[in-house]
């Protein structure tokens, strides 16, 4: 794993897109192909089925440094990477032995189908054969989640300098329901693609937010306008008699929602449609709320009165194939009118529709159209260039995303969190209240949008201002105003306050305002009563 | 009666009517080493080692200061004092104040690895010790001076090689001078900030030996020094003094870069750890020496520490004082 390592630390050492790309690229050109393709796995979100859970872990590790547990919990926050704490904690090996990562990655895989009691032994071995380095990615391998700042492009980038192919054919290889287990290397980037299994989703298109307004866009008849929904991306595809649906996560939801099973019976076979997934009120013919959508996400397994109370549909906004043909390349207008003529007079128990245009002869026209947008459930609007073919991923100047202003509310700071990987050992996760009468309401927590100077000053403010400790949470003097910017609101009996915030996050620190000139819960609900 | 105690002004010895380390101007002051959170202005009088007083006038002007050698005894009222190495930085004590038979031992900052520069840490068995333990977690564990300084080595020639200068984060007294002793010298020049240069040349003048530098003034271009390694104090790395002498690749040495979440957030392109605190072992090891039975803990992951020892038996206490051990940042 020597090679996985010095790569690792290459990505790990820069901040330079640039320099990851080659080191990543020069490590495709070397290693070998089974190392190759679970290194093209683990950076697009694949990785070995977890055969430990980490409370095992840490208790593992724990006796084999030979320190109380309590003390390795009191260590993992301050480290902020269980992966890293174990690795620093363990002794240092005396033996290391040098094994490819498909080895190690192999053991792993063996672990989960032998039984409870050999996995603690089999573990602790490898923690003894391996280095410090080594085993912190050993450790990683486990525990999941690589984020080190590679994204899937940028390795797809990688992948095209090293192989001489094209960038977006990569992309769309890698693409679908494949792991190391199930194909080749040779397969998978290789080989002519004849047999291309059939569920395998195209990359999705993505847009650029319109940071001032569109009026540099050109002429508005270049352009088509439609809604920007609030639903979950998807791309349902008809292939072979079967039907798929993925999610721009790159996760396959055809079980989450079976209603798309009927596609099969009001369209052609060798179809491939982009589009909003959305909860769907079939008697106004209206989208349900984002929020009447959320329960449906994470279950695997649909009950009956959830299925009848928020239906999905797929609001569909592009067509990708058509007769088995890739129609990428043809210009959106094109797509856009064969889409429209291939959803003509669906019957009502269709599980499609066709997203609407919204027509307008000057920006101006457009811009008033937006501000209706919440009425209408939607984000704000997209604007696609009539003449633009369906790029793989998000590249600048075809498709943009036209989005309404945040709703904000000014919440003070009462409870204070330290952050965990590179931002461990900064206070960044914070809890909000605003008042009812002279009582703080805690409404939301907030992650993002400060500077790392900013959370340095409040890391530092917090450490001086702490009342009382909960565990890891600190509860902080109520001086602090924050500007918490949100993207939707709706009643939720399971908090506090009584609602629920959707992408809340600072949008700026409120130096100007004292505690007792932050916003109200009447004021919170005014809001609910007017967007929830 | 206690030996020491803890005021607001910091630790005091009543029977001899001193503080050590203060950190609020008093009559008299027992400093430990130079750095600016233990050896403070304002105080009537200062006592510090031969090795510790010149870079203490250097910062602090024209101060009181007497001088003690290491192992000399002083009586001051009813304490008997003396100082002992600490293995932190040249000339760095841990104080030892004996009353009535009792005896109480300050450690300041200390650590146990020699580093071959500095005087190295020298156990002293005390009943009670009062000690920092800056990195008192597990997970910090120190690999040996040799192998950093060869990571840093081989850092240095491949930037020289691509072309680019070499920029070493390090703390102005102490791991600077550690660093310079320590690298491999014929790779290439190597050029110094300011306050890096300004304690090499008090350290020399009181007989320590280090590589030649080269001063970086107003008038410095890095393109006149190719294949150099420029040492700086932290803060002036990505500063607009350090543009003079881009390409540059930037390091930092010290303890934190043992965690990678600190080390990404520092933004240096690389992360030596080297520190002249104790690590983990490091701290066991000299409590344990001191054969104490009282452990009062100064600054670091205090509480965790104490909890620990706690539970290994000993009689270990939290004393918050205004010490900061090993910071992230210093000034340039």
């Amino acid at each position: 794993m020597k090679a996985f390592a010095t790569l690792f630390t290459a990505l790990d050492e820069t901040t330079k897109t640039s320099v990851k790309t080659a080191a990543l690229a020069e490590y495709f050109r070397s290693a070998p192909d089974d190392d190759k393709l679970w290194t093209a796995a683990l950076f697009s979100g694949r990785r070995p089925k977890r055969a430990v859970t980490t409370t095992l872990l840490r208790e593992w590790a724990a006796e084999r440094a030979g320190i109380p547990l309590w003390l390795f919990e009191e260590s993992y926050p301050i480290v902020g990477d269980l992966a890293e704490t174990i690795a620093l904690v363990l002794p240092e090996t005396e033996t290391p032995e040098e094994r490819s990562l498909s080895f190690w990655i192999s053991e792993l895989l063996t672990l989960s189908q032998v039984p409870q009691e050999e996995r603690k032994p089999r573990i602790l071995s490898a923690w003894d054969r391996l280095e410090t380095r080594q085993r912190f990615l050993f450790n990683k391998l486990i525990t999941g989640g690589f984020r080190i700042g590679v994204s899937q492009k940028l390795m797809t980038r990688a992948l095209a300098q090293a192989t001489d192919r094209d960038e977006s054919e990569l992309a769309h290889r890698l693409m679908g329901d494949w792991t190391p287990q199930t194909t080749s290397w040779h397969a998978l980037i290789e080989a002519e693609d004849a047999e291309a299994p059939l569920s395998r989703p195209y990359p999705f298109c993505l847009a650029h937010p319109v940071e001032d307004g569109p009026e540099n866009l050109g002429p508005p008849t270049d352009w088509h306008a439609e809604w920007k929904w609030d639903g979950i991306r998807g791309q349902l595809i008809l292939r072979g008699g079967e039907h798929f649906l993925w999610s721009r996560g790159e996760e396959l939801m055809t079980d989450r929602f079976p209603e798309f099973a009927r596609a099969k019976d009001v369209l052609p076979d060798g179809v491939v449609i982009d589009g909003e997934i959305l909860a769907w009120d079939h008697a106004t013919e209206t989208p349900q709320s984002f929020a009447n959508l959320q329960p449906r996400i994470g279950r695997k397994t649909v009950p009956k009165k959830l299925l009848k109370d928020a239906p999905a549909i797929l609001y569909a906004y592009d067509l990708l194939e058509e007769n088995g043909q890739d129609l990428r390349d043809r210009p959106f207008d094109e797509r856009r009118s064969r889409l429209a003529h291939l959803l003509e007079n669906q019957p009502d128990h269709s599980p499609l529709r066709l997203s609407p245009e919204l027509a307008f002869d000057s920006w101006d026209a457009l811009a008033s159209q937006r501000k209706s947008a919440r009425e209408n459930r939607a984000e704000g609007l997209m604007l696609k260039a009539r003449a633009s073919t369906y790029h793989a991923g998000r590249k600048r100047g075809d498709w943009w995303k036209w989005k309404l202003d945040p709703l904000t509310i000014d919440g003070v700071m009462i409870y204070a969190q330290q952050g965990h990987g590179r931002r461990a050992n900064l206070f960044t996760d914070f809890t909000f209240a605003v008042w009812k009468g002279n009582e703080l309401v805690p409404f939301t927590k907030a992650y993002s949008g400060l500077t790392d100077e900013e959370f340095g000053q409040i890391t530092a403010w917090v450490r001086k201002n702490t009342q009382q400790r909960f565990g890891p949470v600190r509860q902080v003097k109520a001086v602090h105003v924050f500007e918490i910017a949100f993207e939707g609101i709706q009643a939720s009996p399971r908090h506090k306050s009584g609602i629920a915030l959707r992408f809340p996050r600072m949008a700026r620190w409120r130096h100007d305002k004292y505690a007792a000139q932050a916003n109200t819960l009447d004021d919170l609900q005014e809001l609910l009563s007017l967007y929830g | 009666m206690a030996v020491l105690t803890f005021t607001p002004e910091g630790i005091y010895c009543p029977a001899g009517d001193f503080h050590i380390d203060p950190w609020r101007p008093v009559p008299r002051a027992l400093i430990t080493h130079g750095h600016a959170d233990h050896a403070r202005p304002g105080h009537g009088a200062y006592l510090a080692t031969h090795a510790a007083g010149p870079v203490m006038r250097h910062r602090l002007g024209d101060i009181a200061l007497d001088w003690i050698a290491y192992g000399e005894t002083r009586r001051i009222g009813g304490a008997n004092v003396s100082f002992h190495p600490a293995g932190h930085v040249p000339g760095s004590a841990q104080i030892r104040v004996e009353v009535g038979g009792e005896v109480w031992v300050v450690s300041g900052d200390y650590k146990v690895e020699p580093d071959g520069f500095c005087e190295p840490f020298e156990p002293v068995k005390c009943h009670a010790f009062i000690t920092e333990c800056t990195f008192g977690l597990p997970v910090f564990r120190w690999r040996p001076q040799s192998e950093i300084a060869a990571e840093i080595n081989a850092w240095w020639a491949r930037c020289a090689a691509a072309g680019q200068t070499a920029m070493l984060g390090a703390y102005s007294l102490g791991k600077a001078q550690r660093l310079l002793a320590a690298i491999d010298s014929s790779i290439g020049p190597i050029l110094t900030h300011g306050a890096v240069e300004n304690t090499n040349a008090v350290l020399r003048a009181q007989g320590l030996s280090l590589p030649d530098t080269i001063p970086v003034t107003p008038e410095t271009k890095g393109k006149d020094h190719p294949g150099a390694l420029v040492i700086a104090p932290p803060s002036a790395l990505g500063s607009t003094w350090a543009r003079r002498f881009r390409p540059v690749s930037t390091g930092f040495a010290s303890g934190w870069m043992q965690l990678r979440g600190i080390r990404r957030r520092r933004a240096a392109d690389r992360g030596f750890v080297l520190s002249d605190h104790a690590d983990w072992p490091g701290l066991l090891q000299a409590i344990r020496a001191t054969e104490a039975e009282k452990i009062f803990v100064t600054h670091g992951y205090t509480e965790i520490f104490a909890r620990y020892l706690r539970s290994e038996g000993w009689d270990a206490e939290v004393v918050p004082t205004e010490f900061t051990g090993e910071d992230l940042e210093e000034e340039a």
